[in-house]
C-alpha cells in the first residue's frame, strides 16, 4: 500500500480547506466526539427542519488530516438529505470502513460514493480507523440526541 | 567501547529498512536477552522458591542473582530493597496503595509535576476518593523543565510524599532529583522517583540520591516485559503493608491470623515473571558491557546532533528546550498533525510515537493536542537521524509546505 493511497489529493485538499467548518446558526441538534488517543475533538452541529431534512449541518474542532477531511466530506455529502436517509449512509460508510470491499447504499450517487471511497485507504491502517469515524459516530449521536459525549475509546 | 557495531546485537534490526525512534515508548531486545528466555524456557524451567528438586534450586538462584545483579547496577545497600514486579506501573500502585492506607488522611497533600506519566498520576489519583487527598502539581517551565523551586513553591505542611520523573518522556528534561529529594528530606517528605526513562538512559546510585524509592521498567531497558523494579529503602519495606495476599509472601497462615514473610517476598505474592527475571540479568550484562558512560556520551552526541538537524529544518518546533536532557525529540510540524507524520515516516520505515505519551497534563500546559516523537536508543545512529529528517522532508511535501 503507497501512502499516497491514504493521502490522496482530495483529503490533503479538505483537510487543510475543511468545508463547514464553523457553528450553524440557529442548530438544533448537536453533540461533541472526542478521541482521547489522537486528541482529535469535533463539534457537531445540525439544523433539521419540520421535515427531518438537515437544512445545515457544521462542525468545530482539530485533529489529523485524516479526521478533519472525513469530517468535511461527510458534512458537505449529507446536507439536505433526510434523517434516516443520512444514518443509512452513516451505517454503509462505516460498514465500509470496518469490513465491507464497498459502499452499498442507494442514497448515495455515483459521485458520492467515489469521493467516499477517497477515504477507504485508512482500512489498511488500524490505528487510523477512528481518526476517519469520528466525525460519523457523532453524526449519529447528534441525530438521536445522545447527551454523552462520543469517546472513541469506547466504541467497538 | 566502538558503538558501530551494537546493532548488531539486535535481531531485528537485521531489517535494514527499520529505523527505531521508539525506545521510550518501549527498547528492542539483544540477541542475549531473547536467547535467555529461550534457553530457560528450554532447559531450566521451574517455579523459583517453593521446592527442593534441582531444578528449583537452579531457578531461584538464577532468579536471585538477577535481584543482586541490579542491586550491583543501582547501587541500592541491600538486595532485599529490591522487588520485582509486573511493571513500573505496578511498582508506583504498590507505593501509593500501601502508602496511603498506613499514612495518608484527609487534607493531606501528595506533590507531582506537571511533567508526569499518567503512571505517576493515576495511582495516587485513587487516594483523592479513597482518602480525601489532595494534588498538586509542580508547574513546568517554558522550556519543559521542573525546578527545585517550582517544587519548594509547591511543598505546603501538609504534603506527605513528592513523586517525580527522572527524566521527562516529553521533553527529555532530566529533574534534579538529587536536589528535590534533599529539599524534601530536610522537611521531613519521602521522595519517589518514577525511573521509567531514567534508568535505561543515566548513571544510578541510590545511596548517593538517597531517594526513597525509586521504579524501573525493564522492558525500556533492553528487557522483557511484563517486569518492573521497585526499588525502596528498607526502613519502607518493612513499615509498610503488603500490596497483594497471596503465596510466596508468607510466613504462616492460620485460620486466626497471618504473617507475612521476610523482606522481599512479603512483596512477591504468587509466582513471578520467573523467565524475564532470569533474563533481565542478560540486560544488566550487556549495559555494563558497554558501561552507563558510554551509553550517555553515545546518546547525547545523537540527540545534540538530531536537536541541531531537527531545528535547521523550517516548519519543524522542537518541543521543550531543558539545559539537562535526555535522548528524546518531540517535536510538531505546523500545518501537520503529528499521528499524519508518524504515519507517513512509517512508510519510510521511520518508527516515532504520536500522541500525548501518557502525558494529558503537560500537552494540555504546553497547549498542544499532540506531538509527534523520535526517542532513541543505545542501537542510533546519525544515519537514523538522518533518514528522520529526510522522512520529514517528504511529508513535508505530500503536505505541499515548504
Amino acid at each position: 500500500m503507497n501512502i499516497k493511497e491514504l493521502y490522496q489529493e482530495i483529503i490533503l485538499e479538505h483537510g487543510k480547506n475543511p468545508r463547514n467548518l464553523k457553528k450553524t446558526d440557529n442548530f438544533n441538534k448537536d453533540a461533541k466526539g472526542h478521541n482521547p488517543l489522537c486528541g482529535d475533538n469535533v463539534h457537531i452541529y445540525l439544523k433539521l427542519n419540520e421535515k427531518n431534512k438537515i437544512e445545515d449541518i457544521s462542525f468545530e474542532g482539530s485533529g489529523c488530516a485524516i479526521s478533519m477531511a472525513s469530517a468535511s466530506i461527510m458534512t458537505d455529502l449529507v446536507k439536505g438529505k433526510e434523517e434516516n436517509e443520512v444514518k443509512e449512509i452513516v451505517d454503509d460508510f462505516l460498514g465500509m470502513i470496518k469490513i465491507n470491499p464497498e459502499l452499498k447504499s442507494k442514497n448515495l450517487k455515483d459521485d458520492e460514493r467515489t469521493k467516499l471511497m477517497c477515504l477507504s485507504g485508512v482500512k489498511q491502517y488500524p490505528m487510523r480507523v477512528k481518526c476517519a469515524t469520528l466525525s460519523w459516530h457523532t453524526l449519529i449521536s447528534a441525530i438521536d440526541n445522545i447527551q454523552e459525549e462520543i469517546n472513541t475509546e469506547r466504541l467497538d | 567501547m566502538n558503538l558501530s557495531n551494537i546493532k548488531k546485537e539486535f535481531p531485528i534490526f537485521k531489517n535494514k529498512n527499520l529505523v527505531y525512534l521508539d525506545s521510550a515508548n518501549s527498547s528492542q531486545k539483544p540477541q542475549s536477552v531473547i536467547d535467555r528466555i529461550n534457553d530457560f524456557y528450554s532447559n531450566e524451567f521451574s517455579n523459583v522458591g517453593r521446592s527442593v528438586h534441582a531444578l528449583s534450586i537452579a531457578a531461584t538462584n538464577n532468579y536471585e542473582n538477577t535481584r543482586i545483579s541490579v542491586q550491583k547496577y543501582i547501587n541500592a545497600k541491600s538486595k532485599n530493597e529490591i522487588v520485582f514486579t509486573k511493571g513500573a506501573t505496578e511498582a508506583i500502585n504498590l507505593v501509593a496503595n500501601t502508602f496511603g492506607q498506613k499514612y495518608l488522611k484527609k487534607g493531606d497533600e501528595i506533590l507531582l509535576t506537571e511533567l508526569e506519566h499518567h503512571s505517576n498520576y493515576v495511582p495516587w489519583h485513587y487516594l483523592r476518593s479513597l482518602k480525601g487527598v489532595k494534588i498538586e502539581f509542580a508547574e513546568v517551565n517554558e522550556d519543559g523543565e521542573v525546578s527545585v523551586e517550582s517544587i519548594a513553591k509547591k511543598i505546603t505542611s501538609n504534603t506527605k510524599i513528592i513523586a517525580v520523573t527522572h527524566l521527562s518522556n516529553v521533553t527529555g528534561a532530566i529533574l534534579p532529583i538529587k536536589e528535590i529529594t534533599e529539599l524534601a528530606h530536610s522537611k521531613g517528605i519521602p521522595v519517589l522517583i518514577d525511573g521509567c526513562q531514567g534508568a535505561p538512559h543515566l548513571k544510578l546510585d541510590m545511596q548517593d540520591l538517597d531517594c526513597d524509592f525509586y521504579t524501573i521498567s525493564c522492558h525500556k531497558m533492553y528487557g522483557p516485559t511484563g517486569l518492573g523494579i521497585l526499588y525502596a529503602k528498607k526502613k519502607w519495606l518493612e513499615e509498610l503493608p503488603p500490596y497483594q495476599g497471596g503465596g510466596g509472601m508468607i510466613k504462616e497462615v492460620k485460620k486466626d491470623s497471618i504473617s507475612y514473610g521476610d523482606l522481599p517476598n512479603k512483596y512477591e505474592a504468587g509466582t513471578m515473571a520467573t523467565a524475564q527475571v532470569v533474563a533481565f540479568d542478560q540486560s544488566i550484562k550487556f549495559l555494563e558491557k558497554i558501561g552507563i558512560n558510554n551509553v550517555i556520551k553515545h546518546e547525547q552526541e545523537l540527540m545534540e546532533y538530531g536537536q541541531e538537524i531537527l531545528k535547521k529544518n523550517n516548519s519543524v518546533k522542537l518541543i521543550g528546550n531543558p539545559k539537562e536532557k535526555g535522548a528524546v525529540l518531540s517535536f510538531t510540524i505546523e500545518g501537520i498533525h503529528p499521528h499524519d507524520i508518524a504515519t507517513i515516516l512509517d512508510e519510510d520505515g521511520v518508527a516515532i510515537r504520536a500522541g500525548h505519551h501518557c502525558c494529558q497534563i503537560l500537552h494540555e500546559t504546553l497547549g498542544v493536542a499532540a506531538t509527534a516523537r523520535a526517542s532513541l536508543g543505545i542501537y542510533n545512529t546519525k544515519e537514523d537521524i538522518d533518514r528522520l529528517n529526510s522522512s520529514i522532508n517528504k511529508c513535508k511535501k505530500i503536505f505541499n509546505l515548504k
